[in-house]
């Protein structure tokens, strides 16, 4: 018999039952909740007199509607001044207690982005099957977990069952041998993956990313790559348990401690695709191959690497690929053949899912040290994914360089990632931003998302449009 | 969930590929907590020439002209014909409720996102995937003629049109056996709760540290 992928185990450990046509029962460890694609749930439950069936499975935070500025922030719910974002974050709060989950409030040191705290505080774990109503879930992958985003009649089944009922996926494995020049982070990685196989490259598969710069990455790394999987269109995306993985989970609040902490680690240690297993799909790339990137359209897979030249759509084969060149340019504002370097943001927005942890905010600190933002950005906006996030960078100095630098230093959650609280783009404008989708609209109404690595974001925030992270000198 | 068995309609275009769930609905209308009142703002951004805001009375709001779903020719249209990875984005389920109470029941694609198709079984409306050729084709021929309309019978897998075409597709056996009875799959799986029991009590036993108190 065939050896078994990563994804395998994970499957086969968490199977309750299958029918003949491959639907199946999975049972899963963890379920968090936010705000946004809860409360229909959670009504569904009441009217069907249904009750969770494993309190301790489900963790709630609000990440998507709360307000990022210190002032509106202070408030706690109460303070949240679009009524309509302030009753969905209280309603969370409300079914929370009615139901008994644990929440994080808003003003608690551990709340922010649910795809940072879940892994921060240890609440998701290598081995576990994690679910979420949103499609980011495939961060924790990165811990060598089977995570993925499920709608809202999903999250019912899974607060009602404790299982979800899906089908297997096909295994893909993206193995990345080599290592990423200086400069070049998991963002870049992600983004040239994308722009390999396309945003649905990776429909109906479980993506593995291996391979030594995969392996090379931190976890943070391992997180924005893994988060990216979505924009590739996996479900899921993970990476198998190593000395790293371990090293992260190590001491956490809901790591297992003690003897618990032993035979936890024993079994991790079998969380890696066997020699012989077989993927229905492989894809290789050289990571010395990779630049740093950066999107100019309107899908994920819309990007160059910082050398590039816009696409003229004639150059493309098909009707359908040559219209949507036309009208992703047409709609950001570009020409066919301009550099990409050419391009100037407004705005600036560090953070989000893929890139607010501590090693992101790090990477972009170093960058703008001692230097301006440039007096053509209107806003360069710093927002930490969580408030421990925030307190480590506080701890090191970060917030004041980034203060000092002309940008402005927020309180944890999405923010300008898709604009459903205050921090939006302005009609026709430009932003180099650390999120994961520059679909039209997404960052405000008419806006323009050129998606980027944190040190990319701040080096176009000094320089006024992009430059290439690894040779740029200010004044150069 | 409402069931799904043979569906006559009027087919609207959607002539894109990679149409995500931000163009579909935008996020400043996922504030809402419930789950119904989402067709006035599907396609939002297309649909209307300003921005929209929940809660707005979308009546007085100015109407793109050049947007199909706009045009008389389109009027009452519940089956919206598109391109490959259709619903790629966010898993966000207000999609399929905003195409469902807009009055879409089924949507025609080469492919969709996975995420939107599963959520789109929950809800009553049926993805159907066809070759790439064959949508295109549908295509030229919902052009070519006003108040083209096609019958969709899930019990028969097929899609006949006026002229007597048929074109017959592929759904799983299970997801095809709740949308025609219209079931609950909680209810479903309800039923095995014996079976869950007993893993969770294995699985327990196992990895006793995936369980106890978050508190």
């Amino acid at each position: 018999m065939a050896g078994q992928t990563l994804y395998d185990k994970l499957w086969q450990q968490h199977l309750v039952e299958s029918h003949p046509d491959g639907t199946s029962l999975l049972y899963i460890d963890r379920h968090l909740l936010h705000e946004v694609t809860s409360p229909q749930a959670f009504e569904g439950l009441r009217l069907a007199g249904r009750k969770p069936w494993r309190l301790d499975a489900n963790l709630a935070v609000s990440d998507h509607n709360v307000p990022t500025t210190t002032a509106e922030r202070a408030g706690g719910v109460e303070g949240i001044i679009d009524p309509i974002s302030r009753l969905q974050v209280q309603t969370l709060g409300d079914n929370c207690s009615d139901f008994d989950i644990v929440e994080i409030p808003i003003n608690d040191r551990r709340q922010g982005i649910v795809h940072v705290v879940g892994p921060e505080q240890g609440a998701t774990l290598p081995g576990m099957t994690v679910v979420c109503g949103d499609s980011h879930t495939s961060t924790h992958g990165a811990l060598g977990a089977l995570a993925h985003g499920i709608g809202t009649s999903e999250v019912e089944h899974v607060l009602a069952s404790q299982c979800l009922s899906t089908k297997k996926m096909k295994n893909m494995l993206v193995r990345v041998d080599g290592q990423l020049q200086k400069g070049v982070t998991a963002k870049d990685l992600a983004l040239a993956i994308i722009g390999k196989i396309g945003t649905a490259g990776g429909t109906g598969y479980a993506i593995e990313f291996g391979g030594e710069a995969v392996r090379s990455l931190s976890m943070e790394g391992r997180m924005t790559l893994c988060n990216m999987s979505i924009e590739a269109g996996a479900r899921a995306g993970m990476v198998a348990v190593d000395d790293t993985t371990i090293e992260y989970v190590k001491g956490r609040t809901y790591a297992p401690k003690g003897e618990q902490w032993e035979q936890a680690v024993a079994a991790w240690s079998e969380l890696h695709s066997d020699d012989d297993a077989v993927f229905d799909a492989v894809v290789e790339m050289r990571a010395e191959d990779i630049q740093p990137q950066v999107t100019w359209g309107t899908s994920p897979e819309m990007v160059l690497p910082i050398d590039g030249l816009l696409p003229d759509p004639d150059s493309f084969d098909s009707e359908t690929a040559r219209e949507s060149v036309r009208r992703a340019l047409e709609y950001m504002g570009l020409k066919a053949g301009m550099p990409i370097t050419d391009i100037k943001p407004d705005r600036i927005f560090i953070g989000s899912c893929t890139n607010s942890r501590i090693e992101d905010l790090r990477e972009a600190a170093a960058v703008v040290r001692g230097k301006q933002v440039a007096a053509s950005v209107k806003q360069a906006l710093v927002v930490p994914g969580s408030g421990e996030v925030k307190a480590q960078a506080e701890a090191e100095g970060l917030d004041k360089i980034f203060v000092e630098a002309g940008m402005e230093w927020r309180e944890p959650g999405c923010s300008m990632c898709l604009a459903m609280n205050a921090d939006k783009l302005g009609d026709g404008e430009h932003c180099a931003s650390t999120s994961n989708r520059n679909f039209e609209g997404r960052q405000g109404f008419g806006g323009r998302t050129h998606l980027v690595s944190p040190a990319m974001a701040a080096a176009a925030a000094v320089a006024g449009h992009f430059v290439d992270v690894r040779n740029w000198q200010e004044g150069a | 969930m409402r069931s799904f068995t043979v569906h006559e309609g009027i087919v609207a275009p959607m002539d894109r590929a990679n149409v995500d769930t931000d163009l579909i609905i935008p996020k400043q209308f996922l504030k809402s907590i419930k789950r119904s009142g989402f067709g006035p703002n599907l396609f939002d951004a297309l649909r209307y020439l300003d921005e929209g805001q929940p809660g707005q009375d979308n009546s007085k709001r100015p109407l793109n002209p050049d947007f199909p779903l706009n045009q008389p020719r389109y009027a009452g249209a519940s089956i919206l014909l598109t391109r490959k990875n259709f619903g790629c984005g966010s898993s966000r389920e207000h999609a399929p409720w905003a195409l469902e109470d807009f009055g879409f029941r089924c949507v025609i694609a080469p492919s969709y996102a996975d995420i939107f198709f599963n959520n789109c079984f929950k809800n009553g409306v049926l993805p159907i995937v066809l070759p790439e050729e064959t949508v295109s084709d549908l295509f030229e021929k919902m052009y070519a003629e006003e108040g083209f309309s096609l019958t969709i019978d899930l019990p028969a897998q097929e899609i006949r049109s006026a002229s007597g075409e048929v074109i017959p597709f592929e759904v799983e056996e299970f997801r095809k056996h709740c949308l025609v009875n219209g079931l609950d799959d909680i209810g479903l799986t309800l039923q095995s709760a014996e079976a869950i029991r007993a893993f969770e009590k294995q699985h327990q036993q196992r990895n006793p540290w995936l369980f106890g108190s978050l508190k």
